[in-house]
């Protein structure tokens, strides 16, 4: 098989992921296309592997762990999505604007709420039981 | 035994350790702040004493002792005194009349609540005032003159709530500093010509510096010497400057501080002989400067102030004895100008701080009043007037004999001065004398009028002494000798003087004798307009540039840093609007970036 299917498929998988990360509001959405992007890099890496003909499998090797790094990453992603939802009743990335720079001149400005529903700080609900 | 060099540098520095001590502790001190002053300047008379009766065995003898300091360029700066008849004399002069003032204080300021930092600057004024007399090196003798200057101002404006002092205070303090300017230059001209600044040194090398050098050197000099002693044109600080405490005005502007002009050049005067035009245009400030004060004494009504006038006139007269060779004659007048002036001014404290008003018009029929004071105020104006056998007398008479012994250009000039000015001299201290002691009672002095403390009373006596022997002590001196025609002649002319004014008071002994000057006397009593005419021209001047610096301040240099400002952070308000919170731009940008690198790389490699 010439390496070129391989390689042009792993940068449209790549592209997608980019296009998700980039374009989608839902926050699941957008851990789902960080997703792509990897295994559009793990593909590169088992075809340059093979193309190669590495005697180590360094590239093989490098695949495992980003496959177990990535299940680590979405599943601290996935925590961290759920306890948003239920802080502020939404995953709309678009939405969260916490750290956006306040308004109007900013010299001696206070972080303006600018969230939708934002609970005032001190008062956040404990965030226990999470799995 | 010490030797005479380290006896009188510790009688320079002992002021300033209580000076010191007063500043820090002042009234925590266990008995006041009056005994540390008052100890530490007569500790200090003491050895100065000592010094002088140790030079008078060795009367052209000159020691020296030098530190140099810390080397910082290309002409060292050495610390140490010179004493030789001369300064030994001079300072003798200084701390006994110190002394005299501080002891008055003590009584004259009872009770004001900044007594502990005047009596401190008294004596930190003593020892700037001997660092002048005694040191040797000229920089460090700038030092002393420019210290003398602050607390001279500080001192003036001991009563600062009110306006006038405080504006008093300023103007000395300004007009001096003028003149300094040109005496630190004159340092410069004749350290850098001699290659040193020691005052030796460069005496000694006069002989050999160039005479446009020399000459250079001794009128910037003179700009300073000008400014210190108040001589025309630099003179009308010193009137004002009698705001100031009486004892201030004794010890300050009468007896020392004024006279380091005159000290000044007596004790450099290798160089100014060797510049003659130095010495003539000396004389000829020093005519007009006698002459017109003199006049303007005669015309006003403040008693301080006409004292300062006449201190003015009485400089001049030893600045004149300088321009035509007579350097003893002029230190002999230094000392009994010192002695009767500080005199003058310290009776006229007593005499103010019974009546508690300056004007003479306030003043009247106060001789049985305060029989001690009148006694010793009569023998100061009798110096004053030059009425033999006061001191006054003495020097005065050799001031005029070294005139017509001077084949100088100027002696002529300087004769007819001094003659006019001893005319003059004697009517406005007669006239001052009548009108404060005679007559009748006025109105302000007839409240329950008494004499003085015994602790005020004390130095004056004391000072009426010198007042009235000192003339005998300098007949050791063949130069201050009477000669028996000019004795006489100006004798008769202070009698002449005298006579006029007793004239014009007796018409009509409650009123002011100087109206039968007509319409002279404002002009004499405003010294010939030159205050106005200097608030006119100078002040206005100045007043102008110092708005157009605030305006540059505020325009240039306060926009430029506001703008400075201003101008970050409206780019900083550009850049903040990328800022805007949604991690999506913040990833595209990123992207963009990236991609703009690798686009980079792939062009230009």
């Amino acid at each position: 098989m010439h390496v070129v299917y391989p390689v042009v498929l792993a940068a449209l998988l790549f592209s997608v992921g980019v296009y998700g990360v980039l374009a989608r509001r839902n926050a699941i959405l957008v851990l789902m296309s960080v997703e792509l992007m990897l295994n559009a890099v793990n593909l590169n890496l088992v075809t340059f592997d093979a193309y190669l003909r590495d005697e180590l499998h360094s590239g093989q090797a490098l695949t495992l762990f980003v496959i177990v790094i990535a299940a680590a990453e979405v599943g601290l992603g996935l925590a961290i999505v759920l306890l948003v939802f239920r802080n502020r009743q939404t995953i709309a990335v678009d939405a969260l604007r916490e750290l956006a720079e306040p308004e109007g001149d900013g010299a001696d400005a206070k972080p303006a709420p600018a969230g939708v529903e934002q609970v005032p700080a001190g008062v956040q609900p404990e965030p226990a039981g999470v799995e | 035994m010490m030797s005479a060099t380290a006896l009188a540098a510790v009688a320079a520095l002992l002021p300033f350790g209580a000076a010191v001590i007063g500043m820090l502790f002042g009234r925590r001190l266990p008995f006041g702040p009056a005994p540390v002053a008052v100890l530490g300047t007569a500790a200090a008379t003491v050895l100065a004493i000592v010094v002088a009766v140790d030079v008078a065995g060795a009367p052209t003898a000159v020691w020296e002792s030098s530190t140099q300091l810390t080397p910082t360029g290309l002409i060292p700066i050495t610390l140490g005194v010179r004493v030789d008849s001369l300064s030994a004399t001079v300072a003798v002069m200084v701390t006994v009349v110190a002394l005299a003032v501080q002891v008055y204080s003590v009584g004259y300021l009872r009770g004001d609540p900044r007594y502990s930092s005047y009596a401190a600057l008294i004596s930190l004024f003593t020892s700037a005032m001997l660092a002048v007399v005694l040191c040797n090196d000229l920089l460090v003798i700038y030092v002393g003159w420019e210290i003398m200057g602050i607390c001279s101002y500080f001192l003036i404006g001991h009563y600062w709530e009110d306006p006038p002092t405080s504006a008093a205070a300023v103007k000395s303090f300004l007009m001096t500093r003028f003149g300094d300017v040109g005496f630190l230059f004159g340092i410069f001209v004749l350290g850098m010509a001699a290659g040193s600044f020691r005052l030796t040194d460069v005496l000694n090398a006069v002989p050999g510096m160039n005479p446009s050098t020399v000459l250079a050197g001794t009128l910037l000099l003179t700009a300073g010497i000008v400014g210190k002693s108040a001589q025309f044109p630099l003179h009308s600080w010193l009137p004002d400057a009698m705001a100031g405490p009486s004892p201030v005005s004794a010890l300050i502007h009468a007896a020392t501080m004024v006279a380091s002009g005159a000290y000044m050049v007596a004790r450099m005067y290798p160089a100014f002989e060797a510049a003659p035009a130095t010495l003539n245009v000396i004389a000829v400030l020093a005519v007009i400067s006698m002459l017109g004060s003199a006049l303007a004494a005669l015309a006003t009504d403040d008693l301080k102030r006409v004292l300062a006038y006449s201190t003015i006139s009485q400089l001049s007269v030893m600045f004149a004895a300088l321009a035509v060779g007579g350097r003893i004659q002029a230190v002999g007048h230094l000392l009994s100008h010192a002695a009767f002036k500080a005199l003058l001014f310290l009776c006229a404290g007593a005499v103010i701080h019974a009546v508690g008003s300056n004007l003479m018009a306030h003043m009247g029929g106060l001789a049985r009043a305060m029989p001690v004071t009148f006694v010793t105020m009569t023998v100061g104006f009798a110096a004053l007037a030059g009425v033999p056998p006061t001191s006054g007398f003495f020097t005065k008479d050799a001031v005029l004999s070294a005139a017509l012994e001077s084949t100088a250009a100027t002696a002529w000039l300087v004769i007819a001065g001094v003659l006019a000015t001893v005319l003059v001299t004697a009517a406005y201290a007669t006239r001052a004398w009548l009108r404060t002691f005679f007559g009748l009672r006025t109105a302000g002095s007839a409240a329950s009028v008494h004499e003085a403390p015994w602790i005020m009373l004390g130095p004056l006596v004391a000072l009426a002494v010198p007042a009235l022997l000192l003339g005998f002590g300098g007949l050791r001196w063949h130069e201050l000798r009477p000669e028996v025609g000019p004795a006489l002649f100006s004798v008769l002319l202070a009698a002449l003087g005298a006579g006029l004014a007793y004239v014009a008071w007796r018409r009509d002994p409650a009123h002011e004798p100087a109206t039968v000057l007509g319409r002279l006397r404002p002009v004499f009593a405003s010294a010939f307009g030159t205050d106005d005419l200097y608030e006119r021209t100078v002040a206005v001047a100045v007043l102008r540039l110092a708005r157009g610096v605030v305006g540059v301040d505020d325009r240039v240099v306060g926009r430029a840093v506001t703008g400075t400002g201003r101008g970050a952070r409206t780019l900083g308000g550009v850049l903040r609007l990328t800022q805007n919170g949604n991690p999506q731009f913040y990833v595209t940008g990123v992207l963009a970036g990236v991609l703009l690198i690798a686009v980079g790389v792939a062009v230009l490699s």
